[in-house]
């Protein structure tokens, strides 16, 4: 919304400036998003006139003029025709930045002649278009006033209304709050009635349901035609387009008072009944009108409808626009002045569904005064008389309004409370009565809200007012109350391990990426997600149409653009939300990272293995996340169908405790998203690592090494090529769980020597005796115990 | 005595000619061995007079000290000659580069987060989270968003589809409705954050579809809007760790506040670049306000008994502010290159002792 200072200053009685007025409003609650000033872009420029013009002695269309100046006197060149003497005009000093040609004036000859400024046209100054010659002022002006007084430009200040104060979206309102900011004086904005000399000929209905309340008059005799020009020039100022007297009247009342009103061409309407109803689906679709806008819009019934013929032709959209075939014309005689009130949800929605975005759906959309139904057709009435003549009728009125704001309990004392600023009793009442309430002394006060201040409805609401106009720049800084802090930190555990895990895998040299949460439906299918209700309405885009299941698919595509871009080596990782349906415990925490080797050559031939790299830095991180490692099985070959089937597998305590997939992504996956392989990954389900049990203190268990050293024994074992070498491992130290302390593979040879459909796995075996060193004997029989349990798990002693 | 001269000589020249440790061991033996020269000599003592014995005695010991001396220090030279060789052979080219290792990074929203996390700890507060996909209860209705209002729209929210039932479900606009859940769920005093990622439907310079707040609510007997203001101070100047930091108050409307405010910050903007605590412009850095009587008594807390405020921040912005990154949509970009330009260290967690990054 836009306004100027001199409309301001219809309402208010003040001295301030345009930047005082723009501190002021920001201050009591109204964002300014943009001021132009042209007081402040024409500061340098000033009325000046010319006493003498005579002809360039080296160019023809060239004169040298002396110029009154606020400066003195001052040869200036000037190639405007109409440069003569005795013309006032606008002169620039040397100097000044000139906003039509963007230039900076600096002294210098034109053609052997210094000129000591400039004579400007309104194009320059961007005060208009274009122009012929430089400006020709009235010669009464004073050499030396400011330009913008000169041509009559003022500041326009545009805001935005925050959607609690409708009342603002009139000038009137604005003039109040500033004036009880202590901006200046509020004028009288009362209206006076003007008297019907006749019955209105035109009656009105309204069906209870469209609209609360409909009132109008007829006003006969008037004269349509363009507006006076300060009427032209205010609405122009903000941006509107004059239309005739009559509609520009009521933008005037819209933009002044925050009061949209409509007016119909009484001879077009058909009968003598305007009436008011919700549209109408009828058997050939819902019912059109054709809008002032020209387009046709669909009627539904949830829409409220003006009609005429007996309630059959509709004639306008209820509180967002008029229709086409009443419209005013320079031809109008006869006018009725429609003031309704309609339901601001009722007309939100309509905005909504026909994308109509009047001044007048804005307004009742925010709730539009209550109280201002029949005053907006007095003052309509008033300014319609005075510009277009005319007799009004009396004026009907059907309905009736929603009731006025009653009145609540307030104690000063509460502002004090609740904003913790200290305002005398005496300052609260001034500003809540300047700003329309009316108050009941007592105790406690009784406060009501005037009827345009429908956002006030409690005590609170009351200090908010009073703090504002008495500033929160007063507000005090009080700290906060010490609280006992929780011992231990105030992380969840879960909470806390995202922390580990995000410094742990920058510390092992992935880099921590965010991606968003959406994923397409296609891609998410692929990582089992997809289901309908996870799939979103209004998408910001159709390729971020589903929540995601994974936050690998957003990985690979990020580590692809960084590849298309020349960069395809990645190691990224992410922390963050997946979503398994559309309950709160259907948001899971994941912690996922990526790999994709494209480091460059090493000099040394040493093969990396990046897949068993990535599994190391998995199992490191699950440690520092305090999951049971040693208790993890690795699942080979069952991890999700998003995965290499022969390279990945899970890391669980049983299969209905998956803690983590990894291994090398399925190349179709990779294709279906135009990345590049190999790609491995892994993906940690961070709510399912078990928390650690809850400990009195923070000590540990004893230190007690064994002061016996630990020996080893090395096995071979044939065993189907198709086994995991994880099988064995897991039988030999389930051995003898007491002095096993450790198995490890350190080869694993198919060849020569081994069976076609076998491989051989050696294992080295730790053994840590406990109590005593072991004879030969119970070594022995260990070793047996190991072979045994090998053989359970399908692999046969190498001889 | 002549023959022991000469035998000196002739040592003491097959000692210097030994060209390695078995040559010279060689001669050791040929000497002083078991069957040496010098041992054969030393084992004619025994029948000598006792005065030929004194002279020619001593001559003999003397002669085998000499070859003794000689052969260590010949051992000696021979055995740093073969050290020198072998690490002569053993040369590595050390300007070779080492093995490839990736340099990892924190994302600056999540150190900003983390610094935001630890400034508040600091103040007392506890941790609190909800989920991303809300209903229309936790995010509009029970923070007093009338039913269709003009306010609704103005959250360009995230819908999913319709339920048979109706029911509508949402990706929350702001974190608010973890306030909701923790008052819900809990009794006063409460001092809480919940950060987490938020949505709104709008992508450009300064908006992107997803982004973080830090919301923070604070209820109890007694809590009053200075109390707002002195936490909000604080933390801005901890977080942008200068005490210049100049903040202002200003008015503004939210529906779950009363009375509202938004917080700006000093800066300045000239040369294209924002900098807190210097120049003359104010920039809106967040929402805050009095928690609305009617959220309460929805969460089920006597506004007559219990008031508190809350505040909410975007934490991308505020990261972009503190670090200078340009371009909200960078932050999710995933570019490795920005990756490790604007990351953090692994090891730059913030703490109370250390500073924040």
């Amino acid at each position: 919304m836009k306004f100027t200072l001199s409309w301001l200053k219809d309402h208010l009685e003040t001295t301030a400036t345009a930047p005082e007025i723009v501190a002021a409003m920001t201050m009591a609650g109204l964002e300014v998003e943009h001021v132009t000033d042209p007081a402040t872009k024409l500061a340098a420029f000033t009325v000046a006139r010319i006493v003498e013009a005579v002809q360039h002695p080296n160019a023809d269309r060239l004169r040298v003029c002396q110029v009154e100046t606020v400066d003195g006197m001052k040869e200036i060149v000037c190639g405007a025709p109409n440069a003569r003497a005795g013309l006032t005009t606008i002169y620039a000093p040397i100097g000044a930045y000139v906003p039509g040609l963007d230039v900076t004036l600096a002294l210098k000859p034109v053609r052997g002649v210094v000129s000591n400024g400039m004579l400007c046209s309104a194009s320059e100054l961007e005060a208009a278009s274009e122009s012929d010659g430089i400006m020709d002022l009235p010669g009464d002006l004073a050499v030396g006033t400011p330009a913008a007084t000169a041509l009559g430009l003022e500041a326009v200040i545009d805001f935005e209304v925050t959607p609690n104060r409708p009342d603002w979206l009139g000038v009137a309102g604005i003039a109040r709050d500033l004036a009880a900011a202590g901006l200046g004086t509020l004028k009288d904005l009362s209206i006076d009635p003007v008297a019907g000399t006749f019955p209105c000929p035109i009656s009105v209905k309204v069906d209870g349901e469209a609209c609360p309340v409909f009132a109008g008059r007829l006003i006969r005799g008037v004269k349509n035609g363009p507006s006076p020009q300060w009427l032209q020039d205010r609405l122009l100022a903000i941006g509107l387009r004059p239309i005739s007297a009559l509609v520009d009247i009521t933008n005037l009342i819209s933009y002044d008072r925050a009061r949209p009103l409509h007016v119909y061409d009484a001879a077009k309407l058909s009968g003598s009944e305007i009436s008011t109803r919700l549209g109408r689906h009828g058997q050939n679709g819902d019912e059109h009108l054709i809008a002032l806008d020209g387009k046709t819009y669909e009627l539904t019934p949830d829409m409220c409808v003006i009609a005429d013929a007996s309630g059959e032709r509709p004639i306008g959209l209820g509180g967002v626009m008029g229709g086409e075939s009443t419209g005013c014309s320079d031809e109008t005689t006869d006018v009725f002045v429609e003031s309704a009130w309609f339901e601001p949800i009722r007309i939100a929605q309509t905005g909504r569904t026909t994308g109509i975005k009047s001044d007048a759906q804005y307004r009742f959309a925010r709730t539009v005064d209550t109280g201002s139904v029949v005053p907006g057709v007095e003052l309509a009435t008033k300014l319609i008389l005075e510009l277009c003549g005319g007799e009004p009728s009396e004026i009907v009125v059907a309905g009736t309004a929603p009731a006025a704001p009653t009145g609540f309990g307030f104690e000063p004392d509460y502002v004090e409370q609740l904003a913790g600023l200290a305002v005398t009793p005496e300052r609260t009442r001034q500003i809540l009565s300047d700003l329309g309430f009316d108050i009941q002394l007592g105790s406690p006060w009784t406060v009501t809200p005037p009827s345009f201040r429908r956002d006030v409805a409690g005590k609170a609401d009351l200090v908010e007012e009073v703090a504002r106009i008495a500033g929160y720049g007063a507000l005090p800084s009080t700290p906060l109350p010490e609280v006992p802090r929780a011992v231990g930190g105030i992380l969840t555990p879960r909470q806390a391990r995202g922390r580990v895990a995000r410094r742990a895998l920058a510390a092992a040299g992935y880099a921590e990426a965010l991606t968003w949460s959406f994923t397409n439906q296609k891609t998410a299918a692929l990582f089992g997600g997809g289901a309908p209700e996870l799939v979103l309405a209004n998408p910001i885009a159709s390729e971020l149409d589903c929540m995601r299941p994974s936050l690998l698919p957003n990985l690979i595509e990020a580590a692809g653009r960084n590849a298309r871009k020349g960069f395809p080596d990645a190691a990224l990782f992410e922390i963050g939300p997946t979503f398994h349906g559309d309950r709160p415990q259907d948001q899971r925490t994941m912690v996922s990272a990526i790999l994709v080797p494209r480091a460059p050559r090493g000099w040394d031939k040493a093969a990396q293995d990046d897949l068993f790299t990535l599994k190391a830095d998995l199992l490191a991180l699950l440690e520092e996340l305090g999951a049971p490692v040693d208790k993890l099985q690795t699942a080979q070959g069952s991890a999700s169908t998003w995965w290499h089937p022969g390279r990945s597998a899970r890391l669980q305590l049983g299969p209905k405790a998956v803690m983590a997939e990894f291994g090398e992504l399925h190349p179709a996956v990779l294709k279906a998203l135009d990345v590049t392989g190999p790609v491995y990954g892994f993906e940690i389900t961070l709510d399912a690592i078990p928390e650690p049990k809850k400990k009195a203190t923070k000590g540990r268990p004893a230190f007690s090494p064994s002061p016996l050293m630990p020996l080893t024994r090395d096995f071979a074992f044939l065993v189907e090529k198709t086994r995991p070498a994880g099988d064995l491992v897991r039988a030999a130290a389930g051995a003898d769980k007491a002095l096993i302390a450790a198995v490890q593979v350190f080869d694993v040879y198919e060849g020569p020597g081994v069976p076609d459909g076998f491989k051989s796995v050696a294992l080295e075996v730790v053994v840590q005796p406990r109590e005593a060193t072991l004879t030969e004997a119970e070594i022995e029989a260990l070793s047996a115990r190991i072979v045994a349990a090998a053989e359970k798990a399908g692999g046969k002693l190498r001889g | 005595m002549t023959d022991l001269k000469t035998l000196e000589s002739d040592v003491l020249a097959q000692v210097a000619a030994a060209a390695d440790l078995s040559a010279l061991d060689a001669v050791r033996v040929a000497a002083i061995g078991k069957t040496g020269s010098i041992s054969g000599l030393l084992k004619t003592l025994g029948a000598m007079s006792p005065e030929e014995r004194k002279d020619r005695g001593a001559a003999i010991n003397a002669l085998r000290d000499v070859v003794q001396t000689a052969l260590a220090e010949k051992k000696a030279a021979l055995e740093t000659a073969a050290l020198d060789a072998r690490l002569a052979s053993e040369t590595l080219d050390l300007t070779l580069p080492a093995p490839h290792r990736r340099k990892g990074s924190v994302h600056p929203t999540m150190q900003t987060m983390d610094e935001m996390i630890a400034i508040f700890a600091e103040m007392g507060f506890a941790v609190a989270e909800g989920p991303d996909i809300e209903d229309d209860f936790h995010n509009f209705t029970a923070l007093n968003f009338p039913e269709k209002h003009p306010a609704r729209e103005m959250h360009d929210t995230f819908f999913f589809n319709p339920k048979d039932s109706g029911e509508r479900m949402l990706l929350r606009t702001h974190t608010s409705p973890v306030q909701v859940r923790t008052m819900v769920s809990q009794t006063p005093p409460i001092r809480i954050i919940a950060p987490g990622r938020t949505y709104r439907c709008d992508n450009d310079a300064t908006h992107t579809p997803v982004f973080h707040q830090v919301e923070g609510l604070v209820i109890d007997k007694g809590i009053h809007m200075g109390h707002l203001k002195w936490t909000l101070e604080t933390f801005l100047a901890r977080f942008f760790e200068t005490d210049a930091v100049t903040t202002q108050f200003r008015p503004h409307h939210f529906p779950f506040t009363e009375p509202s405010a938004e917080m700006d910050v000093q800066c300045d903007r000239s040369g294209g670049e924002i900098k807190i605590g210097q120049g003359t412009s104010w920039l809106e850095i967040l929402g805050c306000g009095m928690v609305h009587p009617n959220v309460l008594r929805a969460c089920g807390i006597d506004p007559d008994e219990y008031q508190g405020f809350a505040f909410g921040m975007g934490v991308d912005r505020l990261g972009m502010l503190k670090y200078g990154m340009p371009d909200l949509r960078d932050m999710w970009s995933s570019d490795t290159r920005w990756l490790s330009h604007y990351g953090f260290s692994a090891f730059a967690a913030p703490n109370a002792a250390s500073g924040l990054s």
